[in-house]
Formats: structure tokens, C-alpha cells, sequence
């Protein structure tokens, strides 16, 4: 008995065919991509490139997440994205100048009152001092209201979970900041080219 | 199926919480259990629903109940 025909199990007597042999190999192909498929561990990277409180949220939500669902999860952190590794990110804030889908509302008050969307033109907004501010602490207060996480504890949970956080090194020395400014749970200092390779054999690369 | 049939090693109350912190402090519960036992996760947030759901069939953890229950979710994993 030759040794094809014990593999693809064809008739003992004769030679394997060629019809025989394909549908061997289509079988054990179809099966291997799915063992493959199986034991792969998804990953994720993430480039963050904003750094107000509103777009702080979904790099570390989905990569809190995904860490929990056992993803290896990235996120390089360049140009105002790098103030969300700052040591100190509760003066992060949110404006609502040139930012018309943002929703102003009011953390306190029963349901009617909070539901309100209170319609703030530009020129107010942008006119008014320290109208950021308290747009941003609406906002935060909105948020704990209603249970969302702070970016702290997003970001810590992050790093508990084993997410790499990556600090484009070029924008530190652009903007003028100090390693000292930032937290020290950071897996490299690196530029572009670091972080490309790393995200060409990632499942997903998001942009945020 | 109702909640009588686990015997829960723990329980989590996630409760006044929101997504995707549920998610997150379920992963660490589990983290420091015993394979096998059952952990017994109580929420708020209606999403959760579908995300215990996700979690637990990317994870392998086994999902033995969901169930609403006056407004909380309630829901029965066992650890892998």
C-alpha cells in the first residue's frame, strides 16, 4: 500500500486519483484554516491622535475592551492624542465651538430638565470666558451620572490589562514636554516606523 | 431556567454602571476564580445583554443564564 493511499484513504488496490487527491486536500485545507482560525489571538491597533475629553473615550474604551476579550491591543499615541498619557488628565476638556453635534446638557434636575438640549450658538460659546470650562464640567458630571467610567480609570484598567501604549517620541520634543509629564507605564518611545510593522500584522488598526 | 440551579462562588454588582465598565470588572472577577465555578453578575445597563453574550463566546466563559429581573440584569458565567 503506498502511502498517499493511507493519508487520502482511497481504495487500497489502485492509485489515488487525481479527483481523489483534491478532495483529500479541499477537506484538510477547509479543516486547518479553522484550527488556525481558532487558536489566532486577535489584535488590535489603535492610533490616537486627539487629545480632548471627548475623544479621550474611545481609544480606551475599545482597547479596555478588547484587552478583556483577550485581544493583544496596541494604541501609539502621537501628535494632542500624547496628552492622553499626561500623569495629570483631569483638566481635560471638551468644546462645543465648531462642534455642532455636541449635545449641551444639564447633569442636574429631574429627567425633563436633564433631556433638554440647550441650543448655545457659536458666538456665545466661543465669546463667553470659561464657557469651556463649564462645558467640560457638565460633561464630566453627565458622564459619572450616568456611570461612565473617567479616562483614569478607563486608562488604568488599560494598562492592568496589558494594553502596549506607545508615545510617538517626535511630538514630546515638538510640543515641547518632558518624559516627567507622563505616565510611567509606557511600553516604548518610538516614531512611525516602530509602529507600522506593528500594525500591519494587527487584525484591526482604527485611527482615532 | 431560573437562577436557583447555580450555586454562585461569587457575586459581582455592576449595577449603576455603564459600558463598558460591566464588561471590564466581569473580566476581572473572573480573572481570579477557580475554573469551573459559576460567578453570579448583576447589571444595570441593558446593553449588557449583548455584551455578556459576546464576551462570553470570544472568551470560551460559559454563559448558563441571562435574565431580566425588574429592571437589572442578571446573569450566570462559568469560568473556563
Amino acid at each position: 500500500m503506498n502511502k498517499i493511499t493511507e493519508i487520502t484513504g482511497a481504495s487500497a488496490s489502485g492509485d489515488v486519483t487525481r479527483a481523489e487527491f483534491d478532495k483529500w486536500f479541499d477537506e484538510r485545507f477547509e479543516f486547518k484554516m479553522k484550527e488556525m482560525a481558532q487558536n489566532k489571538t486577535p489584535s488590535m491597533s489603535i492610533i490616537a491622535t486627539k487629545g480632548t475629553l471627548d475623544w479621550a473615550y474611545p481609544p480606551f474604551i475599545l482597547a479596555s475592551t478588547a484587552a478583556a476579550l483577550g485581544w493583544k491591543v496596541s494604541i501609539f499615541f502621537t501628535f494632542y492624542g500624547l496628552l492622553l498619557l499626561k500623569k495629570d488628565v483631569s483638566d481635560m476638556k471638551v468644546t462645543p465651538v465648531g462642534n455642532p453635534a455636541m449635545p449641551m446638557k444639564m447633569p442636574f434636575g429631574p429627567d425633563w430638565f436633564k433631556n433638554i438640549d440647550w441650543p448655545v450658538p457659536n458666538a456665545i460659546s466661543g465669546n463667553i470666558p470659561g464657557f469651556e470650562n463649564m462645558a467640560s464640567g457638565l460633561m464630566k458630571e453627565t458622564f459619572k451620572s450616568k456611570g461612565v467610567a473617567s479616562i483614569d480609570e478607563l486608562r488604568e484598567i488599560s494598562i492592568d490589562e496589558g494594553v502596549e501604549m506607545h508615545a510617538c517620541q517626535m511630538t514630546v520634543d515638538v510640543f515641547g514636554f518632558t518624559k516627567d509629564d507622563f505616565i510611567d507605564n509606557i511600553t516604548s518611545w518610538c516614531g512611525a516606523t516602530s509602529f507600522l510593522p506593528n500594525a500591519q500584522k494587527s487584525d484591526i488598526t482604527l485611527f482615532i | 431556567m431560573t437562577t436557583q440551579e447555580f450555586i454562585a462562588a461569587k457575586e459581582l454588582d455592576t449595577t449603576g454602571l455603564n459600558c463598558p465598565l460591566p464588561i471590564l470588572k466581569t473580566k476581572k472577577e473572573l480573572k481570579d476564580m477557580e475554573t469551573g465555578s459559576v460567578l453570579k453578575m448583576v447589571s444595570s445597563d441593558v446593553g449588557s445583554l449583548k455584551d455578556i453574550e459576546a464576551f462570553c463566546s470570544q472568551t470560551g466563559h460559559g454563559l448558563l443564564s441571562s435574565q431580566e429581573q425588574g429592571g437589572y440584569y442578571v446573569f450566570h458565567i462559568r469560568k473556563n
